[in-house]
């Protein structure tokens, strides 16, 4: 079956089977390495992607799944030279240890953000809860979260 | 003009990566001793190439593991040739071409493979100057260099590193006869860096061993039991999974099993058919996890006392005390199921893995896929944060064996979720009992402590100890298990920690190492630390709580050590300042105290939190840390790994252990093996102190422990309930 959707933003078509969960898909077949392997079942939200905007855990997602919508991986929310507000602040306050549960949190924030671009801390927290980090990271990832949020909010060109 | 120094701060200025290191310059006549990692490794050229093109490649032994380590070499080689910061390349570790530096673990690489870069750095620019001075006719000592170019007397000259390299070959044995600077004239060293692996992970570039694409590469997947010692029973034809879409190979070597596909989600699919099919034999039964402290008290253990002390005129016990603490066993659980890569070309063999020792793991799977060591080339790169010995060394071992059914073309091997629980060592279950007599002053006089552990030290160190690599005890032709050890003290292994660092003028400290546990242990982030420091300072709390006092002058009450009541009175007044004293109804404040390995970094923990009166949920509002890890070099790196440790030891204390049932592990995900989330993490202050001339000490794993008692200690103080079992959950609360 060929799957046609949109990538960050390009036109992209695949011929694999529909039922390939969209993390393999993504990962094997489009060669991205944002979004992460990190159970296969829904859990830890390391392979957090967007689909029209909503964060959305792409390794129980099959790729039919996304036939005609709109996908953002952490590729396509920015680049080193132009950082979303996140990465930038992530870098700033050197918010990870290993970093690999980082893509993932950055991408349910970056939908927290959209949505509500002032959010409490309970609704930071709640809004990342379904994001596992091993490290210990949470606080320093919450205060980029939270410095994300106020960058973007004082009319930070985007 | 921007500035070395402004070049390493990067963006905000905000300071990132700092370090330290133990120093040894020049002036200093004495005889040159060799740091320990290049006596090992002493040719120049193996740690260090000076390229015409104006790059200078570190090689290292020692793995990037999200811990800055390749920053941190980086400055010291900058510092050290004063050159550009971003010349420097740091080529990861690869047996075909690195120093051997054995594991990257214990918090002290950038001290010990640091020490080797500076020796190495200052003789290379030695070496290039006395070459310079010769071309040029001046004294050596006129010369000085500025971004690899150099300068006599102030005055540029053409000559440089990148054109006087093509003349001369930096090798053989280093001399040490040129000095390494005085760190008084340091501006990189010291200074804020931006950890160099950020970028890249942030942005989805290449960064982590799941992100190598070779040509051509094939995916497998294992097939394992819940108990490591069961054997396999399957069918001899296996036709239905070999007709499946995309499926290359079915590799069975006795009890190992896998399968190796096309792509990805057909070697996962492939291998959920095969468990279907499988049955494993039944080991006997594993003990109940209920009971495990009993089991490990009466299992077969060397028994050792590792610290004694008798003083008869001490005074007699007037009232005595006892208690003893459990800790289940406890997940690494990486947030990456492990991963390898393996390519078998003929007789050699290449294995990309994100384990701690390239060194070490070649020789285990030399032993194990029965090839020659110089045959096989292992290579770091980077996976998730370890933790200690995880799973990472086993993927690397599986992948071997499937890779030497398969010629030619690379073969990825992904752990599942449920494949790193199954597979990976625990931290071991551990119990402990405290006897202690005080004085009719309220001081404790007798102390009797013991513990009963399995080994905190199993990891596959080369081909001797191949026999610890899970895929060894499957195989058609299992290898032998190495006997059991523990590491000695001072540091200790399942003992770390056990001798209090109170002086209690008649102790005897006695550790039970049993030989076979019931799941397979090593090493886990602090090892015996953890419930040894929970159980003392439990204990300690416990005795101040009946005899009124207050937590805090109770220990002072029993410490010579000034270092250690100077950050227990921090404490005390940082939880003043913080109104973190007043226990109301619902809430409690607990503290809990360490020296790591009584040879580290001081640590006392204030935890602050509330117990819900109905539901007895445990909810960490906040959390106080005051450190002494000596000489600052590095105050936000000290409070990123203290915040850390924290967290992780708060999860395990409070929601984590290993289920398993009579036929092995049940724990298989994160529904089965829970951890801390987002909304249940404290806020957390950290305090330095910094007594003038202490040298540094590592922090990587001093909050484990007295986090875990400051946790059990708010909760008595909170519900007047004393949890002495890990972890403090609420079933536990209810039951208490
Ligand atoms: S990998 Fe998708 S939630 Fe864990
Ligand atoms: S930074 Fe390592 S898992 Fe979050």
């Amino acid at each position: 079956m060929t799957v046609r959707f949109t990538l960050n933003n390009a036109d992209v078509q695949l011929d694999v089977p529909g039922d390939t969960p969209l993390l393999y898909a993504l990962r094997n077949d489009l060669g991205l390495n944002g979004p992460k392997f990190g159970c296969g079942l829904a859990q830890c939200g390391a392979c957090t992607i967007l689909v029209d905007g909503k964060a959305v855990q792409s390794c129980v997602l099959p790729l039919s799944g996304v036939d005609g919508r709109r996908v953002t991986t952490l590729e396509g929310l920015g680049t080193a030279d132009k950082p979303h507000p996140l990465q930038r602040a992530v870098i700033e306050l050197q918010a990870m240890q290993c970093g690999y549960c980082v893509s993932g949190i950055v991408m349910s924030a970056a939908a927290l953000l959209a949505d509500n671009p002032r959010p409490s801390d309970k609704e930071i927290r709640d809004a990342l809860d379904r994001n596992l980090c091993r490290c210990g990271s949470h606080v320093r990832i919450l205060r980029a979260v939270r410095e994300a949020a106020a960058q973007a909010t004082s009319g930070d060109p985007k | 003009m921007t500035t070395r120094r402004d070049f390493i701060k990067g963006v905000s200025g905000g300071l990132l990566l700092y370090f330290h290191l133990p120093v040894r310059h020049a002036d200093a006549q004495d005889a040159f001793t060799r740091p320990a990692a290049l006596a090992a490794n002493p040719a120049l050229e193996s740690w260090l190439k000076i390229r015409p093109d104006g790059i200078v490649e570190i090689a290292t032994g020692k793995c990037e593991l999200g811990q800055g380590i390749q920053t941190a070499l980086a400055q010291i080689a900058a510092e050290e040739l004063d050159v550009g910061f971003e010349r420097i390349r740091i080529l990861t570790v690869d047996t075909a071409h690195s120093p051997n530096e054995s594991f990257t673990s214990g918090s002290l690489s950038v001290e010990m493979s640091g020490a080797a870069v500076r020796t190495v750095t200052a003789e290379a620019r030695g070496i290039l100057t006395e070459l310079a001075a010769g071309r040029l006719g001046v004294d050596a000592g006129l010369l000085s260099v500025q971004d690899g170019a150099f300068l006599s007397n102030g005055v540029a000259t053409r000559l440089d590193y990148w054109s006087l390299v093509e003349d001369i070959s930096l090798t053989g044995e280093v001399s040490g006869r040129f000095p390494t600077k005085d760190p008084a004239r340091y501006d990189l060293v010291g200074q804020p860096a931006q950890r160099l692996d950020i970028p890249p992970k942030i942005f989805g570039d290449t960064a982590y061993i799941h992100d190598m694409r070779l040509d051509g590469m094939l995916h497998a997947r294992v097939v394992r039991p819940a108990d490591r010692e069961s054997k396999l029973n399957l069918p001899e034809r296996l036709d239905d999974i070999a007709a499946m879409p995309g499926i290359v190979k079915i590799v069975r070597d006795g009890s190992f099993l896998a399968v190796v596909a096309r792509r990805e989600d057909q070697a996962v699919r492939a291998a959920q058919a095969l468990a279907a099919l499988c049955t494993w034999s039944d080991p006997g039964l594993l003990p109940d996890r209920a009971s495990i402290g009993d089991w490990l008290r009466k299992a077969e253990a060397d028994v050792k006392v590792v610290a004694e002390r008798s003083d008869p005129d001490a005074g007699t016990a007037t009232r005595n005390y006892q208690s003893h603490y459990n800790r289940p066993f406890q997940a690494h659980a990486s947030i990456s199921p492990s991963l390898a890569i393996a390519w078998r070309r003929g007789d050699s063999l290449t294995v990309w893995s994100h384990a701690q020792g390239m060194f070490p793991l070649r020789g285990a799977i030399a032993a194990l896929v029965g090839l020659d060591e110089n045959d096989i080339r292992c290579i770091h790169a980077q996976g998730a944060g370890c933790y200690g010995h995880n799973g990472a060394d086993d993927a690397a071992a599986d992948a071997a064996l499937i890779a030497m059914h398969i010629e030619g073309v690379p073969v990825r091997l992904q752990w599942s979720r449920a494949d790193e629980f199954l597979g990976e060592p625990f931290g071991s279950a551990m119990t402990t009992e405290i006897q202690a007599g005080l004085d009719r002053n309220g001081r404790i006089v007798h102390w009797r402590y013991d513990v009963w552990s399995g080994t905190h030290s199993s990891r596959p160190r080369g081909s001797g100890a191949a026999g610890n690599l899970l895929a060894a005890r499957q195989i058609a032709k299992p290898l032998p298990v190495p006997p059991v050890s523990n590491i000695p003290q001072p540091s200790g292994g399942s003992d770390r920690n056990a001798v209090p660092l109170y002086s209690f003028p008649n102790q005897t400290i006695t550790k039970h190492l049993v030989k076979n546990m019931p799941l397979r242990v090593s090493s886990l982030r602090a090892l015996g630390a953890y419930a040894n420091v929970f159980s003392i300072e439990s204990f300690m709390d416990e005795i101040a709580q009946d005899l009124h006092a207050d937590p805090i002058e109770f220990r002072i009450r029993h410490l010579s050590d000034a270092r250690a009541i100077a950050v227990l009175e921090k404490l005390h007044s940082q939880m003043a300042t913080a109104a973190l004293i007043q226990n109301q109804p619902t809430a409690g404040v607990g503290i809990g105290f360490a020296k790591y390995k009584n040879l580290g970094a001081y640590c006392a923990v204030a935890m602050r939190l509330t117990v819900d009166p109905e539901s007895s949920e445990i909810r960490l509002d906040r959390a106080i840390a005051v450190v002494d890890a000596g000489m600052i070099v590095n105050p936000n790196g000290i409070a990123n790994q203290i915040e850390g440790g924290i967290i992780q030891s708060a999860s395990w204390t409070l929601k984590e252990q290993v289920l398993f049932g009579e036929r092995g592990v049940e724990s298989r995900d994160w529904a089965s093996y829970p951890i801390l989330g987002f909304s249940e993490v404290p806020d957390i202050d950290v305090v330095l102190l910094q007594p003038p001339g202490a040298p540094a000490a590592g922090v990587g794993e001093a909050a484990q422990g007295p986090t875990a008692a400051a946790i059990a200690n708010a909760v008595a103080r909170a519900t007047g309930k004393r949890i002495r079992d890990l972890p403090l959950t609420r079933s536990r609360l209810l039951a208490g």
